[in-house]
């Protein structure tokens, strides 16, 4: 074993961007490599891009096509938003990884095997028929292999640790080696090792790490490691985020800025659960987290807890959507403030619960009984789910009425490197509540009318529990304009309807005009809203570098839309509209504005490829 | 808390502007006319109450009630007054609910809410019957009852919703009727006082789609020989002289004795502080039927720290052991880089 690492004698390549792709069993830890790899290069000053691939089953038996999980990974020096279309290169800890994942490595990309999970009953397991290493199958990449569980285990054994457990550090070789290749510096990868594992499991993630390094620089299987320079991205303190923790920080800075408390009522759910724990831990914002009997509950409990004047969340996946579908028409109708997050992933019902989609827009425009229009807002990246969270927050507050924000599998697990905000910064999204009867009878008398609106706003008051003189009631039933008794009668019902469609209406005034992003006089125009973001950004950046004019307007607000959408979209030849999914918000703008959009759709449970919006644009273009 | 002066109430201040609107004959007057006559002795302040109902007859009651109230979804007043219970333990939570919306639509959420001994006072007005969509069978209607979907008679089991409640170890449990004031404002107050979550089943009726459902038992000629009164401390008798008892049997089971023939040092003394639910269990079922021996009263009452008070304890604890939350610090909690 060698205690110390030999730092590079061949000088490393200098490149801009590299993409990454870490592809191994579920219980070889590929997060954790992906996830270090991705650290470090934040570390370094890097731009990145992250998209963790894990299976849908809890425990696919190992060593099968079923059971790979994999995490890419794309560093750069420049601005990037994808994690890239194809890898450069593929790690592969096993016959199913390479199966899995083979597909996707660039032709000529570099494939880094580990050669002692070939074996006949590896092969098997995968479902391959002969050696991919030996029947010539791989001729089209740069394959190294290398005996990763056997080097592992004998940079372990000196420190008496069984090469079953031994076996485990695999991964750590791998990221060694890697960091090796791409000239990571090693000091925070070690510092991390020694902080989160104790004892043998220690020493030997450490052999395994250094080992790997050192293989690398040793074995002369590569031929000169490569250099990914820094990002001259503007100067500030970074921190790299997923979109799940930014959310969940972007509910406790509404927090701070509406001076509420949070109240998370909420129902484990993938991929939503992640701000559930995470909100959990920080009730020293004051912050309060209920784990509810179900997603009816939990939306009840938020809905409860406006009520009471605290800003009520509820987070979810789309099966809770649906749930809290009744809910949330309630608070249409009492209008109070509410944000329920959906964060997206492949339907209908369980569907692809692991898997990425942005399907929900239809539920979350529609998915109520009744009139009930909310407003609706969606996140476009990782980082910017922190903004979207007090976007949402802010709107729900200032007009009393439930908002959906959207998010979705791949924003929730991605990650970025985020330009940590000034708090001083953010917006105040803080209202008053009502402390004073607001009516006067004709006999002088004074009262409390909770539906007497405020005419700029159309928001009603919100008196909590509490405040002396004010006591009202709520409920279900339709009521009447301005004092809020139940009223069944024809006119009134007509009134409420459009002063409650009216508000939502008007909500456009207040959000950010929509603006187009590259070649405002192109032929074409892309619409995108929510995490299809980072594909078109680089399919439009893609096509102008090769001459083609595109223009790009992404949405944040999908209702209402912002004012000046129709006529922005009518001054193109051709819209187009990539989703995930079957062309919900092309609908929705043909209808809205009688515009020949033409959606662009893809329902993999993967994200766009730039590649594929690019081809996309040259198609309407011929 | 203690040095601030409530200020005093009247009945009248209870009351809210609202036409009162239930059928004429209706349980359901007697119930709000209880209430209402039992809040100026509590010491609360109307605006420091919330009614919370779901939907069916019972769940206008909040409209009646000069409080902050909620009239809210069928099943769900539960898990709605849990979230104004838990994010404001100052406030006094009530939640008014029927057999339908407690127990069918809304079971899971009434479950939960009495385990997690949420700091609510519970009323679930028991008509055994669905009044409000006009006379369908409830899941307390007994089997073999004809309604208008169950027209061959019923063949579900009902539920018994005192044995719901101890099963789901409810820290505070009871049972009145609608035709004794008193008895309904006795109960009431000590399910008001009790810290957690407290069940009252009242016994209801609905004059116009299930007239005397329990008549057999509260009616005027049937009391003395039906209704148990349960007293803490005491041995359980009833009966116009006092004559019948309840024992527990050799083989666990509650039995109605003769008092005579049993003698009073063998009949069960009513504990509703006992720990175990195990007691009050088998007293929530000794009547199979609506005209057996039924005991009323309180069936148990025992402290257990309630949710809310244990939320705000963990959110102080957090603060002590972090200090306020800070933004900033929060936003660099995972790490940071510096460029330029
Ligand atoms: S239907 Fe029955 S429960 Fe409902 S108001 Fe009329 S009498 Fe009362």
């Amino acid at each position: 074993m060698t205690d110390t690492v030999e730092r590079s004698s061949r000088q490393p390549e200098q490149i801009s961007h590299v993409v990454v792709r870490f592809a191994g069993d579920s219980g070889d830890g590929m997060q954790l490599t992906g996830d270090r790899f991705t650290s470090v290069s934040a570390l370094f000053g890097n731009d990145l891009s992250t998209f963790p691939d894990y299976p849908a089953e809890i425990r696919a038996p190992a060593g099968t096509v079923n059971g790979v999980s994999s995490f890419q990974v794309h560093i750069s020096d420049h601005d990037i938003t994808t994690p890239g279309d194809s890898p450069n290169v593929l790690v592969a800890m096993n016959a199913a990884a390479l199966k899995a994942d083979i597909h996707r490595l660039e032709q000529n990309g570099l494939l880094i095997v580990n050669s002692d999970a070939f074996e006949a009953r590896d092969l098997e397991k995968a479902d391959y028929t002969s050696n991919p290493l030996t029947d010539g199958s791989l001729s089209n990449y740069r394959v190294v292999e290398v005996p990763m569980t056997t080097l592992t285990q004998a940079a372990a054994e000196p420190l008496g640790v069984k090469p079953r457990d031994a076996e485990r550090s695999k991964n750590f070789f791998a990221l060694g080696m890697v960091s090796w290749l791409y000239s990571r510096p090693i000091e925070p990868t070690i510092a991390w090792i020694e902080g989160r594992f104790k004892d043998l499991v220690k020493e030997a993630n450490l052999a395994a790490f250094k080992a790997g390094y050192n293989f690398g620089e040793t074995s002369e299987l590569f031929d000169h490691p490569y250099m990914v320079p820094p990002s001259d991205t503007s100067p500030g303190e970074y921190t790299n985020i997923t979109g799940n923790t930014a959310l969940a920080w972007g509910l406790v800075a509404a927090g701070q800025l509406s001076k509420l408390p949070v109240f998370l009522g909420s129902y484990p759910i993938t991929p939503a659960s992640d701000i559930l724990h995470e909100l959990s831990k920080h009730k020293n914002f004051g912050v309060r987290t209920l784990q509810a009997e179900d997603e009816i509950a939990a939306a009840g409990m938020a809905l409860g807890a406006a009520f009471a004047g605290h800003l009520g969340v509820t987070t979810t996946s789309g099966p809770g959507v649906a749930l809290k579908s009744e809910t949330t028409s309630l608070a249409v109708s009492l209008e109070l403030p509410f944000v329920l997050v959906d964060i997206q992933r492949g339907g209908p019902s369980t569907g692809l619960p692991t898997k990425t989609e942005a399907a929900d827009l239809n539920i979350a425009m529609y998915g109520r009984h009744g009139e009930a229009p909310l407003p609706i807002v969606a996140a476009y990246s990782p980082a910017n789910c922190f903004d979207a969270a007090i976007e949402a927050a802010r709107i729900a507050l200032k007009y009393r009425t439930p908002v959906i924000l959207l998010s979705d599998g791949y924003l929730a697990n991605g990650s970025e490197p985020w330009k940590i905000p000034d708090p001083a910064t953010l917006p105040d999204i803080s209202v008053p509540f009502a402390t004073a009867k607001n009516h006067v009878n004709e006999d002088g008398t004074e009262e409390y009318w909770p539906y007497l609106r405020d005419p700029e706003t159309l928001a009603r008051p919100w008196a909590i529990p509490g405040t002396p003189g004010l006591m009202h009631r709520v409920g279900g039933i339709e009521k009447e304009d301005g004092r809020g008794d139940i009223s069944y009668t024809p006119a009134n019902h007509t009134k409420m309807v459009h002063l409650r469609a009216d508000k939502i209406a008007g909500i456009a005034k207040d959000i950010p005009e929509a603006k187009v992003m590259g070649d405002a006089d192109a032929d074409v125009v892309l619409l995108g809203w929510g995490s299809t973001w980072a594909a078109i950004d680089a399919a439009v950046q893609r096509t102008r570098r090769a001459g083609t004019k595109v223009g790009w307007i992404h949405l944040t607000h999908l209702n209402p839309l912002p004012p000046n959408l129709g006529d922005l979209l009518r001054s193109f030849r051709h819209v187009l509209v990539p989703e995930l999914n079957m062309g919900q918000l092309c609908r929705i703008v043909r209808a809205e504005f009688l515009v020949d959009a033409k959606p662009v759709t893809k329902v993999q449970g993967l994200p766009f490829s730039s590649a594929e919006l690019e081809a996309a644009i040259q198609e309407v273009l011929k | 808390m203690s040095d601030v002066i409530v200020p005093l109430t009247q009945k009248k201040d209870w009351m809210s502007d609202q036409e009162v609107r239930w059928c004429p004959g209706c349980g359901d007057y007697g119930i709000l006319q209880a209430v209402q006559t039992l809040m100026p002795d509590l010491g609360v302040a109307p605006e420091n109450t919330v009614f919370i109902s779901g939907i069916g007859c019972s769940s206008r009651f909040p409209y009646y009630m000069n409080t902050y109230g909620m009239h809210s979804i069928h099943g769900r007043a539960p898990a709605i007054a849990t979230g104004v219970a838990v994010a404001r333990p100052d406030l006094d939570v009530w939640v008014i609910t029927g057999d339908g919306d407690a127990l069918s639509i809304g079971g899971n959420h009434l479950i939960h809410a009495l385990r997690r001994n949420v700091n609510l006072t519970i009323l679930l007005f028991n008509n055994r019957i669905y009044g409000l969509t006009k006379g369908q069978y409830s899941p307390t209607s007994e089997e073999g009852k004809v309604t208008k979907s169950t027209p061959m008679g019923s063949i579900d089991h009902p539920f018994n919703p005192l044995a719901v409640a101890l099963g789901a170890e409810a820290s505070f449990v009871a049972r009145t009727h609608d035709l004794d004031r008193k008895h309904m404002m006795n109960v009431f107050r000590a399910a008001h006082d009790h810290q957690g979550a407290s069940f009252v089943e009242i016994y209801q009726n609905c004059n116009v789609f299930n007239d005397a459902a329990f008549d057999g038992v509260t009616g005027k000629h049937h009391r003395a020989e039906m209704m148990i009164d349960l007293v803490h401390g005491e041995p359980i008798r009833f009966g116009p002289e006092k004559e019948h008892g309840v024992m527990m049997g050799s083989d666990g089971q509650l039995r109605i004795v003769d008092v005579i023939e049993a003698g009073v040092d063998n009949l069960l003394v009513h504990d509703a502080h006992r720990e175990d639910p195990g007691l009050a269990f088998a007293l929530a079922r000794l009547s199979h039927d609506d005209h057996s021996p039924t005991p009323f009263g309180i069936f148990r009452d025992v402290h257990r720290p309630d949710y809310g008070s244990q939320v705000a304890a963990q959110v102080m604890q957090a603060g002590e052991k972090k200090g306020p939350g800070s933004l900033g610090d929060l936003l660099r909690s995972n790490g940071t880089w510096t460029i330029g």
